[in-house]
């Protein structure tokens, strides 16, 4: 049997790309500060990574249901796949993420 | 049922037939009507696909590689300019080995801008991994569209592919075209089941994927021997079309009154007709000419070409392209499939560029051109710039 008959016709990934552990590539660590933090989801919406997922933690008075179970969510940061780019830091409109050198 | 209808519908219809599952394009003269057509269909609710608007030509060959990449059947059409932006995703349409075929209305690529018949815009494709067959009139394009697809889908390919079809002589010009019934189109292309990689979230993966040194070049032979193969497949293909239709189109090549012919022109496109004239006109005078019909350029139908030039004493290779510098591509691809094969003089006629009308009298000239040629044995001029103003032809 010759190599190529084992092989896909394409190159394929049995994994997403999540198991690729990107964070290591990381300088800064972006940090939220939850006091701070109004649950805009700006942060969340420009993370090229999918590194931010939302989670329960919020303490916000909503108007209508709808946003309460926005406003219940909180940005969490993944840091098993942040690569550190910084962009929720730069696009947060309250400066509630610093960035802090990896240690 | 033998309708009247443009090369565009004949190609939005073909699609129609193929039952494509999902359609993403962008308009661009002159291919615009072939997806106009389609969201008609769609609209009318004869059609059962997936019209997806985008906003450029890049995002429409960026959704069909995905939708193609889900295990669906995928369409899209586009010319010139159009074909220019995609240029970067038709290189992954191949290498992720998707069976997407794709409608290309031949036209010039700017400067100086123009919206007709010119091959300028494809040339530069031919090295994005897809198969590319050129057709001569309506029906054509109808039977390839569908073909295309069986020819991309079989495993032994598993390729995209290109149908080219000249800007306006074809795609706004109607003729009678015998368009086939849903059952007759079921039967010839049946649904597209792959077996290869797929997109399934049942079963998460990376397709396109970055890939090392130590895997890619034994990708590269593959994604070639593929394109090698599907000369089998292409022929395999056309002959159970003509078997169940009665339309035979000859698989790579089509010869025309070529048994005894002494020169031979080699075209591409909807030139092929007005040639099949001239061939007539000059056999009636005794003069022996013939004419071969490159319908593709990739896999270029090498062994067919060589036993044109075994047969004949001059050869002459017809372009509406030039590659600034050399000559004409299609010129170029039968020079180097002859090298070290043949001795016969070898001449390139440049003619239609930008959509110049192709007359009688031009080709005329260059079967007149290649008789001298085989008279003498050499080449008087290499690169023939016909009907062009200011240039001794």
């Amino acid at each position: 049997m010759s190599y190529l008959d084992e092989i896909p016709i394409t190159p394929i990934a049995d994994k997403p790309s999540t198991a690729n552990r990107t964070g290591t590539w990381r300088t800064f660590r972006p940090i939220i500060e939850y006091e701070k933090c109004t649950r805009c989801m700006i942060c969340w919406k420009f993370c090229p990574d999918v590194a931010i997922t939302l989670e329960n933690g919020g303490e916000y008075e909503a108007t209508n249901d709808k946003i309460k179970q926005m406003v219940d969510k909180a940005p969490v940061i993944d840091y098993v796949h942040c690569k550190g780019c910084g962009i929720c830091a730069n696009e947060c409109p309250v400066n509630a993420i610093q960035m802090v050198k990896e240690g | 049922m033998k309708r009247v209808v443009t090369g565009n519908y004949a190609a939005a219809f073909a699609a129609m037939r193929a039952r494509v599952n999902v359609v993403a394009a962008f308009p661009i003269t002159p291919q615009t009507f072939i997806v106009e057509h389609i969201s008609e269909f769609v609209n009318d609710g004869i059609m059962d696909c997936e019209f997806i608007r985008v906003e450029s030509e890049h995002s429409a060959m960026s959704a069909t590689v995905s939708a193609s990449a889900t295990g669906a059947r995928a369409f899209t059409a586009t010319a010139s300019q159009g074909l220019a932006l995609m240029h970067e995703i038709l290189f992954t349409a191949s290498g992720m080995r998707l069976p997407i075929v794709m409608p290309v209305v031949n036209r010039t690529l700017a400067a100086p801008i123009g919206i007709w018949a010119e091959m300028n815009d494809v040339m530069p494709e031919r090295d994005a991994g897809w198969i590319l067959a050129f057709v001569e009139d309506n029906q054509e394009v109808h039977d390839m569209v569908l073909q295309a697809y069986r020819i991309a889908e079989d495993n032994r390919v598993l390729l995209p592919m290109m149908v080219n079809l000249d800007a306006f002589i074809l795609s706004h010009t109607v003729e009678p075209v015998d368009l086939m019934e849903p059952e007759d189109a079921d039967r010839f292309l049946p649904s597209y089941k792959p077996e290869h990689a797929y997109l399934d979230p049942e079963r998460p993966m990376g397709v396109g994927i970055f890939t090392p040194p130590e895997y890619i070049q034994e990708e590269r032979y593959q994604t070639h021997a593929a394109m090698e193969g599907s000369k089998q497949v292409i022929k395999e293909v056309n002959d159970e079309f003509a078997k169940m239709f009665g339309r035979d189109y000859g698989g790579l090549v089509e010869e025309y009154r070529m048994d005894d012919a002494e020169v031979a022109l080699l075209t591409l496109g909807t030139v092929t007709s007005t040639a099949r004239e001239v061939v007539d006109n000059l056999r009636a005078e005794g003069k022996k000419v013939g004419l071969v019909k490159v319908r593709f350029l990739r896999p270029y139908p090498t062994d067919e070409i060589r036993s044109v030039a075994s047969r004949v004493k001059a050869i002459g290779i017809y372009d509406r392209a030039i590659s600034y510098g050399v000559g004409g591509p299609a010129y170029i691809e039968a020079r180097s499939a002859l090298y070290g094969h043949t001795d016969i003089p070898i001449s390139n006629y440049l003619a239609g560029i930008g959509g110049r009308d192709v007359m009688l009298s031009d080709i005329e000239f260059m079967f007149n051109d290649l008789l001298k040629n085989a008279e003498s044995g050499k080449v008087r001029k290499e690169l023939v710039w016909i009907n062009t103003r200011g240039v001794e032809q």
